[in-house]
This record gives structure tokens, sequence and C-alpha cells, in this order.
């Protein structure tokens, strides 16, 4: 019986009606310029790339391509505005500002939530349940920071660095501008901001919020491109900090290319986070945990529990249950309010996962893939989970960044550590038990930025975010997030 | 100018959401600074005190239940609502305060940016006033601070809409509820931002504002039982020392401010917040 039909036998004929979301309602322009000095304008060049719905392969609209020359105005605009406007404003009225912009997201978040969707591909009730609502938290969070940054443990009166180069990814293009920006701003930094090469739509209706914030003008700069934009940035002398969110790979680059330089530097890097199951672990939460932990968001989260380490005692039942759970997964339109997977998010990620998963296969894993039916057209990749995984398995080590969880197994607390701590990222890790005592011991020794206990990527403004070792250092979120924006 | 004639608001009690007169039968006549007549403001009564008293305590849980996050934006909506209706505000106040209409806006001013700015304590205040504990064994330890419970105000009797604002606030941002006597004199100003927080998604029973005559009502909200702290601000000097000591029969937590409090600070929430110690063991 394949696990489709065996879904079934259970479910019967249970499907749901289409319930798309219109795609109308984001009211998507042919073509946005760069951001800069609080208006929209070309890149010198007039250069301009198509951004891509990657649920159908269509072009959504044409953005500017900033080059060296752009990157440098926007530069300059955020050092004016520093110099002129923004360092002489004071804590409350930028706390006033960011409310306002906080107030704006949540009046525009389901136009947001339908934009981020068309732009990334992620499912319409993650964007609409999560990613907007959150950036409109962040916002409101650190909105209240901005007149209280003495309460806030670095000194009495500490000041901002300047200007903060920020470079964010394409899996939550909103709320990473708004993990940047929130604080810096906050703390009396001006900022240029780069989204992604292939999700600039979201991050450009906030340059229209801020218009509407009334937001001085240079404040915040954004500006689209590939990574040559980026690289500028990051070199850019009058760059005081830099901010990236995005692979180990690239962020090593960045910390080698202005480690010479005067520039600080925050990093959210990969991850391989290890969710670990002892068998106390009530199953039916912790399967929807294991389950919500790599695929929530296509499994495109730095922090996605892509390793499942589960206690030997209880390893079949669990991988039994997973794989059904899998089968009714349901994989498609991410316009559609039913939809729990949407669609990979460019061609590059997708021929990534299949190789990795490749190699899953090669190595001598054993592969369950959902037998869902998959779109024609657009990037797609059906959720798949891995047994049998060794931890010297490429998918056991490397950040595969798609719906693909490898199930491994152990014995002790203290074997489940060591396999957890057995990489070289230190993001996130999930442990799964009801005896709270094990699990305080199990988090005291696990080397992760976050652990999730009885539960899994759960993101709030008030909680740091940010990882060890090759995960990054700094952190977002909460008090510790202002550390990343001043001079302390 | 139209010979209309003006409709006049009655100025009520705000207790449980509702805004009742007192159940006395009572009011007062308020003037403004120069001497005309305002209105006739209910007088509150013992009776008053004690139903607003169950009303804070009746919506206190249900208030610290919601998220901080929550709270906050149930305070910025309240900004919200004065800065729309700023120039109502500042009527009142200049007419209580007797001051200009320069100095009545801006009196407006810093009573919205006090508001933001108690906003944006709500979700903060655990992470300045709490904090781990490494003791010395295998435990897991956290201190946060919880709201005291319900908390009585004497309002500043000079300052009637920002001395108010930041007596009521401070409080409320930290999860407790609260039980106000306004200004005796000059309550219309905190009676109009009583009216305001009934359309800024403000529980019922959050904010209760008694009017009438501080020196009836104070000792009646400094002995109750059932509060469990007080704000002396507006408290007749004579009379702060015998409140206090009314205030010990239930071990109240007594805030006498320090002269003048101009400044945004929260020593005022400080005052209201317990701390809550959570030792948890560390063990495979």
């Amino acid at each position: 019986m394949s696990g489709r039909q065996l879904a079934n036998s259970h479910l019967g004929s249970l499907e749901y009606d289409p319930a798309p979301e219109s795609a109308a309602i984001a009211k998507v322009k042919p073509e946005y310029g760069l951001f800069i000095d609080g208006e929209f304008s070309d890149a010198e060049s007039h250069e301009q790339f198509a951004t891509v719905n990657p649920a159908n392969e269509e072009s959504l609209s044409m953005v500017a391509q900033a080059g060296a020359v752009d990157v440098d105005r926007a530069v300059g605009s955020a050092r004016r505005a520093y110099d002129k406007v923004w360092s002489k404003t004071t804590g409350a009225q930028r706390s006033k500002y960011l409310f306002r912009i906080a107030r704006l997201i949540q009046e525009r978040s389901r136009e947001l939530a339908v934009v981020e969707t068309l732009d990334n591909g992620k499912p319409i009730r993650e964007s609409r349940d999560v990613d907007i609502p959150l950036a409109a938290a962040h916002f409101f969070y650190y909105a209240g920071w901005a007149d209280k940054l003495d309460y806030a443990g670095f000194g009495v009166d500490p000041q901002p660095l300047g200007v903060a180069g920020q470079i964010i990814p394409w899996n939550f293009p909103l709320l990473m501008a708004a993990w940047k920006l929130a604080p810096a701003l906050a703390a009396g930094n001006t900022c240029v901001l780069k989204p992604a090469e292939t999700t600039p739509l979201s991050a450009l209706v906030l340059a229209e919020i801020l218009e509407q914030a009334e937001l001085p003008p240079g404040v915040v700069n954004i500006i689209t491109g590939d990574g040559s934009t980026g690289a500028a940035l990051v070199d850019h002398p009058d760059v005081d900090k830099i901010a990236f969110t995005g692979s180990t790979e690239v962020g090593r680059l960045i910390q080698q290319r202005t480690a010479a330089s005067h520039k600080h530097l925050t990093l959210e890097l990969g991850g391989k986070g290890a969710n670990i199951v002892f068998d106390d672990a009530p199953i039916d939460e912790m399967i929807e945990g294991i389950i919500d932990g790599i695929f929530f968001n296509q499994g495109h989260v730095c922090c996605a529990g892509s390793r499942l380490l589960v206690q030997e005692s209880v390893a079949d039942e669990v991988l039994r249950r997973l794989v059904r759970r899998v089968e009714q997964l349901r994989v498609g339109d991410p316009l559609d309010k039913n939809t729990d997977v949407g669609a990979i998010n460019s061609a590059a990620q997708l021929l990534r996962i299949r190789e990795l998963t490749a190699f899953g296969e090669s190595e001598g894993a054993t592969r369950y893939t959902s037998s869902c039916e998959l779109p024609q057209k657009g990037y797609w990749f059906a959720p798949t989970v891995f047994a049998d995984v060794a931890q010297s398995h490429r998918i056991a080590r490397e950040e595969i960044f798609g719906p693909v969880l490898s199930v491994l197994t152990f014995r002790t607390p203290e074997e489940a550590v060591a396999k957890a701590n057995n990489t070289n990222y230190g993001l996130a890790c999930g442990v799964w038990s009801e005896k709270g005592s094990r699990t305080l011991w199990v988090a005291e020794r696990l080397r992760a930025g976050v652990i999730w206990a009885n539960t899994y990527n759960r993101f709030d403004p008030t909680s740091p975010f940010g990882g060890m070792r090759e995960s990054g250092f700094g952190r977002e979120g909460g008090r510790h997030g202002l550390e990343a924006y001043l001079d302390v | 100018m139209s010979d209309r004639l003006d409709v006049r608001k009655t100025y009520k009690l705000l207790i449980n959401g509702a805004f009742p007169r007192s159940e006395s039968g009572r009011s007062y006549e308020v003037t403004s600074a120069k001497g005309s007549f305002l209105a006739n403001v209910a007088q509150g009564s013992r009776k008053d005190v004690r139903d607003a008293v169950t009303a804070a305590r009746g919506a206190q849980s249900k208030w610290w239940n919601a998220t901080a996050y929550n709270r906050g934006q149930v305070l910025y909506r309240l900004a919200e609502m004065a800065e729309s209706r700023r120039d109502e505000l500042a009527q009142h106040v200049a007419l209580a305060d007797g001051v200009n209409a320069r100095t009545s806006q801006k009196t407006v001013s810093a009573s919205i940016d006090r508001m933001v700015w108690y906003a944006g304590w709500t979700d903060k205040i655990a992470q300045v006033l709490g904090g781990t504990n490494p003791v010395a064994g295998p435990f897991f330890n956290f201190s946060i601070p919880v709201p005291s419970g319900v908390v009585g105000v004497i309002s500043v009797q000079e300052s009637s809409l920002l001395g108010f604002v930041d007596a009521v606030l401070a409080p409320i941002c930290a999860g407790n509820t609260v039980v106000a006597l306004a200004s005796e004199a000059r309550p219309t100003p905190a009676v109009l931002l009583g009216e305001m927080t009934a359309s800024s998604d403000f529980p019922a029973g959050v904010l209760n504002i008694v009017t009438g005559f501080t020196g009836e009502l104070a000792p009646v909200l400094a002995a109750h039982e059932d509060v469990d702290g007080i704000d002396l601000a507006g408290a007749a000097l004579e009379t702060v020392d015998e409140l206090a000591a009314l205030g010990a029969g239930s071990i109240k937590r007594v805030y006498r401010p320090l002269g003048k409090e101009d400044d945004p600070s929260i020593r005022r929430v400080r005052a209201f917040v317990e701390t809550s110690t959570v030792w948890h063991t560390i063990g495979q």
C-alpha cells in the first residue's frame, strides 16, 4: 500500500475545493525603481531584471538592477540623512515613526501577504499568518525601544553606528526587512537595504509605506539587484555596519571582505537544526512539530529542523506516522488558502535540492517522497523524508534548504547531544519530551542559538534569534537585537 | 455667531466599562480655573469606590493574561484616539488648568507621547526587570516581573491630564488594573480620557475612574482590603502619612512621588510589579 493509498483509506475522499486568494489584491506594478533619498528612480544604467512568480514562472514585474554608482548614491543619501536629520531626531520621534510603519503594515497586510506569496512561492496561509503580522510586530516592538535605549543594558545614552548596509534573503522577504530595519532605526542608524534578487517586491511596497509614514528621505534606502549589488554595498567605504542574512558561504566572503575595515558585522547564516525526539514525547504534537519544523516555508528556513534525531525505541512508529503525515500535506498553488507546501523559490534552489537528495539515495539512505501531484509549470519539489541516514551522509551535514528531512536515531541523551552538535552549524534545535528537567539538561549542552522545547519554528520580536559557530554571530530580536546597531 | 445652543456633556464615572452617575446621586460643581461654571460632575461615594475595585479585580487576570504585545496595542490605540481628539483634550486642559491654548496643546502632546512611552513598555518590562539567575546547582532559575494586581491611584491635583495619564498608565502597562480618583477640582480631562478608553479596545474594568472629593474617597481606597497598591501622588500633604499607614492594613505597595515627575521614567512601573522566581530542575 502506498502512502497515498494509506492516507486515503483513512480519509476517504476528503479533498478541499480550491480557495484561492486573488492575485489582483497585490496591485503589483509593471516596474519598480530604486528607492533612494525618498524617491523611486531608475538605475544609472537603466538596467532592469524580471522578478518571477516561482509557482508558474511568469514575470511579475521589472525591477532595477543597482550598480556601484547607485549603491554609492544610496549610501550617500543614508549618510546625509544620518548627519542632517536622523542623528538629531529624538528617540521619542523615532519611536513614533516606527509605530506608524507598524500600523501601515497592519493596514496593508492583505496586500503584502499576496505580494509575498506571488514573489516567493510560500503558501498564503503562512504569509498571511506569519510573515506579515510578525513584520508589523517587529516594528511595534522596536518602536518601543527607540525612546528607552538607556534601559536596554548597554549603558547610558548608547550611540548608533551610523549607516547600516543590510542584505537580506529570499525566504522571508518582508520579515527579514523588518528584522533589519526596525532595530537599526530604533537605535538611530540610517539604512541601505538590499532585498534578495528573487524576492524584491514586498520591500518595494515597504518603500511606499515609508513614504506614507513620512519617514525623512534617505533614512531608509532600498536598492534591488543581484549579488554584485550586495558586494558593492559590503565594499562601500562609507558604510559603518553590515548586517547579512543568507548562506554561510556568502557570509564567510563578507567577513573576509570586511575584516580589514572599520565595519561592524553581524551574520545570520545557515543551519542544520536537530529536532531531538525522546520516547516520552506526546506523539501527536511531536509529529506535527516535526512536520512544521521542516516543511514550513518549503523548508526554506535557516533554522529548519532538517535533522530528526529520534530515540530508537520509538523510531519505527515515528517514521511510520511521519510518512503518513507527509502524504497528507497539500502541495500546490501558493495562493490557495488550503495549501501547506508551496513552490520552491527559484530554479537554482530547486537544482540544489535535487542534487543533494540524489546524494541521499546514492549514499544509502531510504527515501520516502510524497506521491502528491506537482503542477506542470513552476518550481516544485515533493516533500521528502530520508530514513537510515548516517551522520557522515551529505544530507545530514549540508543545508538543503528545501522540504527534505533526514532521520537519524539515538539511544541516550548524551548520544542525542553529541549527534545534534556534530555539525559546523549552530542555529536552532528542538527537544521533544514531557520531562522538563531532561529538556533543560539537553538544552544546556546544545550548541545552538535557539532551542525550542515541545514546539518548533516559533518567532517573536521580543525573542533574540541568531546562531553560534558557522551559523553566524549577532542576534536579531529582543533587547539583544539592539546591540547589533549600537556602538557599545 | 450662531445662536445655536450647544449640547453639554454630563461628566460621569467610569466603572467596569460603563459610565454611571454616582450611586449616591450626588454631584458637585466644577468650575474652570477662572471660576466660571464647567459642569456638575458626579460626586463618587465609598460604594462607587468599592464597585470600581470589584470591577478592577474582575478585569485583572484577563488583562494580565493578554499578551504583552496586545496590551501594547491597546495603549497605542489610546494614543491614536487622543491624538485624533487632541483639540477637545486641549480645551478641557485649558479650562481646567487655566492655561493658554499653546500650553494646553503642549500638555496634550506630552500626554499622548507618554501614552506611546508606556505602550512601548508592555513587552519590555520583563526584559529589563527580569532575568535568569545562575544558582549554584542543577537548576534553571529565572525571575519574571508580574503585576501587583489592583492599583489605586490618587491622581495629582494640579496636572489634570499629564499627571493622570502617567499615574494610571504605568501600572496598567505592567498588567495591573486601576481605580483612579481624578483631580478633585480639575476632573474633566480625566473623564474625557476615560471616555476615549471606551473606543480604544480597553477591556472593561482595566481603568476605572471615580470623581469626587479626594479627602472622602482616598481613605476608602487606601484602606480597601482588595487593593494591592496605591499611588499617593494627589493626596494632600498632611494626609499622605495617614493614607500610607492605612495601606499597611493589607500590606499595600505604596508609591509616594519624589516631587515633580515630569519626565518619563519607569519608577511608577517598578512600584507596582512583583518579582516571581521559578526554579526548575535540570537533569537527565
